[in-house]
């Protein structure tokens, strides 16, 4: 299996009256179509490793590797750029944007994207809502949606410009157990049939056995996996 | 950033109350910027109009801007010349082969010219005397560059020509002397000439001055009186383009000699203070503007603040920070450009009251109405200056927003 994704010896630390060590020399690779969980006691790090992960933010030391290329030259504007084309996101919170419908909800990146016209945008929105059963709610605003509707269209919006990698954060954490199984399942296929490889942060024991591959932080550090 | 507008229409339409407040400070500020300024603006070009037609474009004297260097002076550049027993040649004043000048000025395009004679000289009447201005014209001439024959109550500037013993004076000194028009006065010139003159026509101006103290008679009658043949001492020049005046001035002294004013370099001091006092009533009427400014910062540092996970979410996407600066900017300039139209409409409509305001100022018998001027600028300063405004108060919300770092808000979200 080719790796899409992989952590360097990262480090990430918060300067401060007290310096707070986030995450301390983790190596880790995924592979194309791998679907991982992160998992660990709260304030161990996940979050942060995903983050790093993801390109949000920067490791004081070591590199990520995104499909091979070295990111650590980059700057804010290439990183934004490989967000864009290249990782989707989804966050235990569906952070929809409350004024734009669905539809426009997941048009938003393809249209920062801007390769596609609006009509293809539009299409490919539909499919993806398609593809997640929420395709009749695409004329709604997020708050006419239930909690696992609106993770489901975070999930289509996170997939709009086809990324390389799926990054989720907690998905299931503000859903009931049905809508978590939904979400859970949704994801698994998103490996299986369209070979994205997906990184999920979570502490649900249900949602990671669903995993290729589990590893686990403790104070910032990898301990299994 | 066509999406950007969408996300900034969007957060405008999503707080509409504050939106609105922030509208209107700019209608309001725009509107007001263009009613104060258009009167100010059209207050002073009535004055510059009413200055510019009520006296010549331009002024040639019979006097020498610089005085001419003596020969001793140009034998010796440089060198201190002391010379004794300057006599002066002496000769009558004024300018020299005038009709040669008179020819070469008429020649100019655009110019309208006519020599005059003027000096102090002494009416008598009955006992009473006055000292007055008499000034020989050609009435022909006269009446292409002064207003004067509309300003006769009584008579004509052409009987001055039936009658080469005629006399124009004002009202105010007819008043006095209580003279009508055929009576006859006396004139003294400085020179002790005496000559009787008929009185032939009446002008009223308004300005007491100039009613009492102005009289004309012919040109060569003039001459004959203050003794100065074939002679005059000024020449009055009214232009087709009144702002050609400098150039053309500078043109007709090169090739005179003589010292040539244009109304621009005449009225150099009120062309100061025009100038002064716009700039203050810019800097008052602007104020407005930035005052409106403060709503717009108030209510888009709002929506930063309210809207910090959505910027945050839409980086986290990919936006980058200059799309996140835009989304602002935007938000900034649609306030600024809906506002500007709307306060340019009503700001017209400010400007149609106050033209229709009707004055009658004390001792004017006229009605008065207040000058507004429509010129385009004054509408392009208003709207320039809003979207300045606007866009000035939208950047430092916007450079907030931009620098949202996706992660700190990210952690702190549920």
């Amino acid at each position: 299996m080719s790796v899409i994704l992989a952590a360097e010896n990262v480090r990430r630390r918060l300067s401060g009256a007290v310096p707070v060590t986030l995450v301390d020399g983790v190596s880790l690779a995924i592979g194309l179509g791998e679907f991982v969980c992160i998992m660990g006691p709260s304030g161990s790090g996940k979050s942060s490793l995903l983050y790093l992960l993801g390109l949000l933010d920067v490791p004081d030391e070591g590199r990520i590797r995104l499909d091979g290329e070295d990111t650590s030259g980059f700057g804010e504007d290439e990183l934004a750029n490989c967000r864009l084309e290249r990782l989707g996101y989804v966050f235990q919170f569906h952070f929809l944007l409350a004024e734009f419908t669905i539809r426009e909800n997941v048009m938003l990146p393809m249209r920062r994207l801007g390769r596609a016209t609006p009509e293809q945008c539009r299409a490919r929105a539909d499919a993806l809502l398609d593809r997640l059963g929420v395709l009749d709610q695409a004329a709604k605003r997020p708050h006419q949606l239930s909690g696992g509707q609106r993770q489901r269209v975070a999930i289509a919006r996170a997939l709009a410009n086809d990324p390389l990698v799926l990054l989720a954060d907690e998905p299931t954490g503000n859903l009931d157990s049905a809508s978590g199984a939904n979400v859970r399942q949704t994801l698994r296929e998103l490996t299986r049939e369209m070979g994205k490889s997906v990184i999920a942060v979570t502490h649900d024991a249900n949602f990671a056995a669903a995993a290729d591959r589990r590893v686990e932080i403790v104070d910032g550090r990898l301990v299994g996996g | 950033m066509r999406i950007s507008l969408e996300v900034a229409t969007t957060h405008l339409t999503s707080r509409l109350r504050p939106t609105l407040v922030s509208l209107g400070g700019v209608v309001l500020g725009v509107a007001f910027f263009l009613a104060v300024s258009s009167l100010m603006r059209g207050s002073e070009k009535d004055f510059l109009k009413r200055m510019i037609d009520n006296n010549p474009h331009i002024t040639v004297y019979d006097e020498y801007r610089n005085p001419e260097p003596q020969p001793a002076e140009l034998r010796w550049a440089g060198a201190a010349v002391q010379v004794a027993h300057v006599k002066p040649h002496a000769e009558p004043r004024g300018i020299r082969a005038y009709p040669q000048k008179l020819a070469y000025i008429e020649s100019l395009p655009g110019v309208r010219v006519a020599p005059v004679l003027s000096d102090s000289a002494v009416l008598l009447f009955a006992g009473h005397q006055q000292g007055v201005t008499l000034s020989g014209i050609v009435p022909a001439k006269m009446k292409t560059v002064t207003t004067l024959q509309e300003k006769m109550v009584a008579g004509s500037l052409d009987a001055l020509t039936a009658d080469p013993n005629g006399v124009v004076l004002g009202t105010g000194l007819a008043q006095k002397f209580n003279l009508r028009l055929g009576s006859t006065i006396s004139v003294v010139s400085a020179s002790g000439t005496n000559h009787a003159l008929r009185v032939v026509g009446l002008f009223r101006t308004g300005n007491a001055a100039y009613d009492e103290g102005q009289t004309f008679v012919l040109l060569k009658r003039a001459q004959a009186l203050l003794e100065r043949p074939n002679r005059i001492n000024r020449f009055v020049i009214q232009l087709a383009e009144p702002t050609a005046a400098r150039t053309v001035a500078q043109q007709i002294e090169a090739e005179s000699g003589y010292k040539s004013v244009s109304w621009a370099e005449a009225s150099e001091d009120i062309l100061s203070l025009l100038l002064v006092r716009n700039i203050i009533m810019y800097s008052v009427v602007s104020a407005i503007l930035v005052v409106a400014s403060f709503g717009i910062y108030n209510t888009l540092s709002t929506i930063v603040m309210e809207k910090t996970r959505d910027i945050a979410i839409l980086k986290s996407m990919g936006f980058h920070a200059r799309d996140v600066r835009t989304i602002f900017l935007l938000e900034g300039l649609i306030i600024g450009c809906i506002g500007s139209a709307f306060g340019l409409l009503f700001g017209a409509g400010l400007m149609r009251i106050l033209a229709n305001v009707a004055l009658r100022p004390p001792g004017v018998s006229e009605v008065v109405h207040l000058p507004i001027w429509w010129g385009p600028e004054q509408f392009a300063l208003a709207t320039v200056f809003a979207l300045l405004s606007c866009l000035a108060a939208a950047y430092l919300p916007a450079q907030r927003a931009s620098r949202v770092h996706p992660v700190d808000i990210l952690r702190g979200a549920t």
